[in-house]
Order: C-alpha cells, then sequence, then structure tokens
C-alpha cells in the first residue's frame, strides 16, 4: 500500500487554521535559529539536536492532535515539543539548564517534556520512543477516549529493534497508534539510502500489515493530509499507519557537526524546498491568507523567542535542594 | 486454622483482587492467557507460562493481553500506558530477558519522573521469575535484581513466600513508581498462610523473620527460608540468629538492618546473587559504613559462585547457597577471635 500523496490544494483549512500552522512551524523555525546562535556563545551545555528544516513534519502531524492523544519524540525533539504545545518559554529555560524549565533543569534538550499536554518527552534513546506510543494506544483504547498515539522517530530509530517490534505489536493488537518515521537522509553522519536495506521505510509497512505512506516532507499540506487520514482512520478503530516523511535537516546532526558528509543539499533545500518559503506562496497566491497576517505572525514569534532566551538566560540554576528530589513519587 | 495456598495462588488471587478493585489494572504478557489466534484451541490455556494469570482472562475481558514474543515492545506499552491512567502489570517471563528490553526499564521508566521534573507518574509493575534451582541452566537462572537495585528510579520487591507475595503485588500495583517484582522460580508451590481479603505490605520495612542476639543474618527472596533453616539448626547448637528479610532491595530498610547488628555484632548476609556489586556488597558496605564500632567479627557473605548458573544437577546444588553454607558463615562469625 506503499504511495507517495499527491500534494493537494489547502483544502477545509480555515484562514485560522492555516495562521495557526504558519505560527507554529514560524517559531519552530525561530526556536533553532536561535538556539543555533546562541550555542555558539558557548552558554547552552550539553548535546542540543536542531529540527529546522523539518517543521511541516511536526506541524502537519500535530495540528490533528489534542489533549486525548500522546506523542513520543526524538533526540531532535524541540519542533515536536512546540507542536504539541509546549510552552516555548520553559523549553528555552530547560535548554539552558535553568530551574524554570519545562524539567526543572533535570532534562534538557533531549529531554524536554510535557505529560499534561501528552507530550512524552524527546528521548535520548534511538528507537525508545515506539514501544511508549504503543502504550499510550493502549490507555487511549482501554479508557475508550478515542486518542491516539504518535512516535515520531527518525531513519536511524527505524532499524532499530524497538521500532521494528512496535510495528509489529501496534498490528497485533489494532492500536491506535502513528508511527512517523522523519527520514532527514542521515542517521547521525550515515546515509539512510546505505542504512536503510528497503528502498523506503514506508516499504516496511506491509511487512506489519499497515499502511505505508511517503509524503514530501517539506510540504505541510502534503504531510497535514495523510496525517489527517492516518489520524482518522485510527480514531475510527481502523489500527496503525507508518508514514514516511522525507526532506532534509538544515544543520548537522548535532550543534558541532562539521557535515563534512554532505555536499550542497541543504543550501538547496533552503532555496528551493523550504516548507516555510513553500507554505507562504500557496496561502497568500491563493489568498487565503495575507502577507501582512504572515509578517505579524513573524514579528510577534520573533519577540517572543527574544522574551524566551532572555528569560532563559536570567532565571536561576536549580540548587542543591534539588539535586535528589523527585526520583520517585514516594521512597 | 488460617487459610493456606501457593504462593502462585496468592499472586493470582493479588491481580485478581486488584482487577476487580481497580479497572485501569491490565495485565499483559507472552501467553497470559495463552492460545490467541488458534483457530480449534481454547484461549486462557496456559495462564502464563507460570500458571500465574491463569483465570483472569475469562473473568476481566479485554484486560488480559497475550503479546507476541516481543518484550521491547510490551513492556514498553506497559511503561507508556502507564504514563496514561493504566496500572499495568507486566509478565517479563524470566528476569534473564532483560537484556531484550533492558533499555525501555532503566532508560525510559526509570527516568521519567526525575527527568522530567518530577511531572511523570509511571505506576508500572514488571513481574519477572528468577532464580536457580529448576535446572533451568544459564540463561533461565539467573538473580539479576541487583541490576535493577542499583537504577535510581526503581522500587524492586523480593517475596520470600506467599504471606509476602500477595502483601507486596498489591503494595507493587497500588504504588505510583515503576517496580520490578522478583518472583523466585522455586517458590511458586510453596505454601502458606494467606488471608483472603486485601493487605498490602509497605516498602522498605524489614520482616523480622527470627530473633536472636548472636548474629544477623539478612537473607533475600528464597534465601530466607534457607536462612530460617539454618537459624532452627543454629539454635540446637546454642547460637541464636536474627533473621531479616528486606522485602525490598529499593528501598532498603537499612534502620533495621543496623538496629539488628548494634545487637548481635555479627553480620551474614545470604543472596543468591553472583558476588560481584550484589545485594550482600551493598548491605555489608552500609553496615562497615554505619556499624562499624559494633562488628565483633569480619562480615560473612554468603552467595553464588562468579559463573553462569550451570546446567548438570550436581553443580547446580553446589552453586546455591544452603543452609550449611549459611550455618558454617553464622558459626565462623561467631567464634572469630582476633
Amino acid at each position: 500500500m506503499t504511495g507517495t500523496l499527491p500534494t493537494q490544494a489547502t483544502g477545509e483549512l480555515s484562514a485560522e487554521s492555516l495562521l495557526d500552522a504558519y505560527r507554529t512551524m514560524r517559531t519552530i523555525r525561530m526556536f533553532e535559529e536561535r538556539v543555533h546562535d546562541e550555542f555558539a556563545t558557548g552558554e547552552i551545555p550539553g548535546f542540543v539536536h536542531l529540527y529546522a528544516g523539518e517543521e511541516a513534519s511536526a506541524t502537519g502531524v500535530c495540528s490533528h492532535l489534542d489533549d486525548r492523544d500522546a506523542i513520543a519524540s526524538t533526540h531532535r525533539g524541540h519542533g515536536h515539543c512546540i507542536a504539541k504545545g509546549v510552552d516555548v518559554k520553559a523549553m528555552m529555560a530547560e535548554i539552558y539548564g535553568k530551574r524554570t524549565g519545562s524539567c526543572q533543569g533535570k532534562g534538557g534538550s533531549m529531554h524536554i517534556a510535557d505529560l499534561s499536554k501528552g507530550m512524552l518527552g524527546a528521548n535520548g534513546i534511538v528507537g525508545g520512543g515506539p514501544p511508549l506510543i504503543c502504550g499510550t494506544a493502549l490507555a487511549a483504547k482501554q479508557q475508550g477516549t478515542g486518542g491516539v498515539g504518535v512516535a515520531f522517530f527518525g531513519d536511524g530509530a527505524s532499524n532499530q529493534g524497538t521500532t521494528l517490534e512496535s510495528l509489529n505489536l501496534a498490528s497485533v493488537w489494532n492500536l491506535p497508534a502513528i508511527f512517523v518515521a522523519e527520514n532527514n537522509g542521515y542517521a547521525e553522519a550515515t546515509a539512510s539510502t546505505w542504512s536503510v536495506a528497503s528502498d523506503n521505510i514506508a516499504d516496511r509497512a506491509a511487512g506489519f500489515g499497515m499502511p505505508g505512506v511517503i509524503v514530501d516532507g517539506f510540504d505541510f499540506f502534503a504531510v497535514h493530509e495523510a496525517a489527517g487520514e492516518a489520524i482518522t482512520r485510527a480514531r475510527e478503530g481502523g489500527g496503525p499507519t507508518l508514514i514516511e516523511v522525507k526532506f532534509t535537516r538544515y544543520f548537522g546532526h548535532f550543534e558541532g557537526d562539521q557535515q563534512t558528509y554532505r555536499a550542497d543539499e541543504v543550501a538547496n533545500a533552503r532555496e528551493n524546498l523550504d516548507c516555510l518559503k513553500r507554505f507562504r506562496e500557496r496561502v497568500t497566491g491563493g489568498g487565503e491568507v495575507t502577507d501582512e497576517a504572515l509578517d505579524t505572525v513573524d514579528s510577534e514569534v520573533a519577540a517572543l523567542i527574544d522574551a524566551a532566551v532572555a528569560e532563559a538566560k536570567d532565571a536561576p540554576k536549580p540548587s542543591q535542594a534539588d539535586l535528589e528530589t523527585d526520583v520517585y513519587v514516594s521512597y | 486454622m488460617a487459610r493456606e495456598i501457593s504462593y502462585r495462588e496468592a499472586l493470582n488471587e493479588t491481580l485478581r483482587q486488584e482487577m476487580e478493585r481497580d479497572q485501569s489494572v491490565i495485565v499483559m504478557g507472552e501467553d497470559n492467557s495463552g492460545g490467541a489466534g488458534s483457530p480449534a484451541g481454547e484461549q486462557d490455556a496456559w495462564g502464563g507460562v507460570l500458571g500465574v494469570t491463569k483465570g483472569l482472562y475469562h473473568q476481566f475481558p479485554g484486560r488480559v493481553l497475550d503479546t507476541p514474543i516481543s518484550e521491547s515492545a510490551f513492556v514498553g506499552a506497559a511503561i507508556g500506558a502507564a504514563t496514561r491512567g493504566q496500572r499495568p502489570v507486566a509478565e517479563l517471563m524470566f528476569i534473564d530477558f532483560m537484556g531484550v528490553c533492558f533499555d525501555q526499564i532503566f532508560n525510559q521508566a526509570a527516568k521519567f519522573r526525575y527527568m522530567f521534573g518530577g511531572k511523570a507518574v509511571t505506576p508500572v509493575v514488571i513481574r519477572t521469575m528468577y532464580g536457580a534451582g529448576l535446572r533451568a541452566a544459564a540463561q533461565h537462572s539467573q538473580s539479576l535484581y541487583p541490576l535493577f537495585t542499583s537504577i535510581p528510579g526503581l522500587k524492586v520487591a523480593m517475596p520470600s513466600n506467599p504471606y509476602e507475595a500477595k502483601g507486596l503485588l498489591t503494595q507493587a500495583i497500588r504504588d505510583d513508581d515503576p517496580v520490578i517484582f522478583c518472583e523466585h522460580k522455586a517458590l511458586y508451590d510453596s505454601i502458606g498462610e494467606v488471608p483472603e481479603e486485601s493487605y498490602t505490605i509497605p516498602f522498605g520495612e524489614a520482616n523480622i523473620v527470627r530473633e536472636g542476639d548472636d548474629v544477623t543474618i539478612v537473607a533475600l527472596g528464597r534465601m530466607v527460608s534457607v536462612a530460617s533453616e539454618a537459624a532452627d539448626q543454629l539454635a540446637s547448637s546454642g547460637v541464636q540468629a536474627d533473621v531479616l528479610d528486606p522485602r525490598t532491595t529499593s528501598p532498603l530498610d537499612t534502620d533495621t538492618i543496623l538496629e539488628s547488628v548494634e545487637n548481635t555484632g555479627r553480620l551474614v548476609v545470604v543472596d543468591e546473587a553472583t558476588p560481584r556489586c550484589n545485594v550482600a556488597t551493598d548491605i555489608s558496605a552500609l553496615v562497615a559504613k554505619e556499624a562499624f564500632g559494633s562488628l565483633r567479627a569480619p562480615i560473612e557473605m554468603v552467595t553464588a559462585p562468579h559463573t553462569p548458573v550451570p546446567f548438570s544437577d550436581a553443580l547446580e546444588d553446589m552453586y546455591i547457597p544452603d543452609a550449611q553454607r549459611v550455618i558454617n558463615a553464622a558459626k565462623s562469625v561467631v567464634e572469630w577471635e582476633r
């Protein structure tokens, strides 16, 4: 059942929904570009993996989700967090290791989570999320909420046993689960054309008895449509879907990656494929949204990111009193 | 006379009572009912390879889930479901199989609460069978609870008899933290008094199995009955042992252990695990540091040797700590002179 979906018109989306989607994608872009700049100053500790370039995936999928639904993410998780509604200022504070962060400074970039939003965490373990999402989907099924679980994972995780086991279990249990393989071309510095033995990750869906779909990851509308179909099917009891989203990340595997393994694909993507540019052209060309309205979103998001960085820098770090708290609920 | 049932029956009754009490309790594992997908055969054919979940499938429709042989997926699913309002009890058939799903346990479940800033609650129970004695050889006989004990965020329970099994499993299911529940495979048919009504045994409170002033014997899981047998024989030769069952290795009731050693001045720890970095070394280090002044003899540890579990009965019987080794250790510390 693998196939490439044609790019559709803006369809059913209202002007308000289009602006929301644009705001989410722009927020992710500006957040990541700002983290890139700030990381270079040396003020941000640890490892940071940026999602810029991939915004249409998180946004196109999560725009269908609500409080009934849970997602699991990856080490490249900022975009999924923002798209699922995690507070941007708390995220930035977390990345700076501050007590005001989403996880009180105990998680960091690779573990930002907000369970109240159904965001089960960015995850430092490649392939860590899919089994968890089988569980959140099972919980939704047990409780009859109509909720779904969405596991975002990369081309690297598509080769992990946990992911393949989860695809099988989701089919065996007929779970309301969606597996979104974000194929950005490289697992760290290894090309997915080399590490994935099948032509496409989505081809593997057939082996697990579920539909597999390939979409252009630079096209919000393509992702939105494919995700909508899969999520509707899952909510109605039709079981899981594997969606492969193909695109390129704009930055290295981690901040500091010299990226000598790739040539000019990023410049080409930024110039010719960029999801935000294409979105703007589409919605202004069709007259659904004006350039002015989008410009307003741009300046509001820029102000938000400025404030997030300023507040994060000013915020207190955790103290000695925080070191040994919250290991257990009770002990 | 109080009712007597087996360890297996006590676990089954606990699951039944907790599933009746709380709709969010679900059970999953390989062949937890057994017979799934068989065109003609019986569903609930097995009730788990251990028989612990027998009968639950029909009583609780949709809440006893058979799984593929796919421990990473279903243990992870239990953990994920726990974050979304369920209280799953997953059966990891043999503790040895943790090797194929350990990431979900120690990188995911154990870390959520701390790593997410205290906002996650993951009330999952992973029931698992450990221990030697059934000629099950190197990959089905290990005592790997020290690995879980060393990981912050996990609790580890080790019921030593049917009464303990029911009270500790009830507590584990109601507990809001991830619990690794270690059942010794040689105990399933052991019989003991178990109340019919539900009860909990708090974690981190040792059971004083027997009181004595000459030597403290701390024993874990199946080793509690081995230590008790040793204590009976020691008593006949005039040595009175304080026998402690910590019940949980995490949390560990350090106070009761230290109080006992402060009284007896002598410590023997009986641990079926291999000797490096096990619970015996952990308790010994605790006592050496916190009760050094009370010690009247070196600490003795009775453990398995630093080898895989052997298959041949001749070797396996030598491998497992027995009462005679406990007696020898206790006598050596009682008779020790500088």
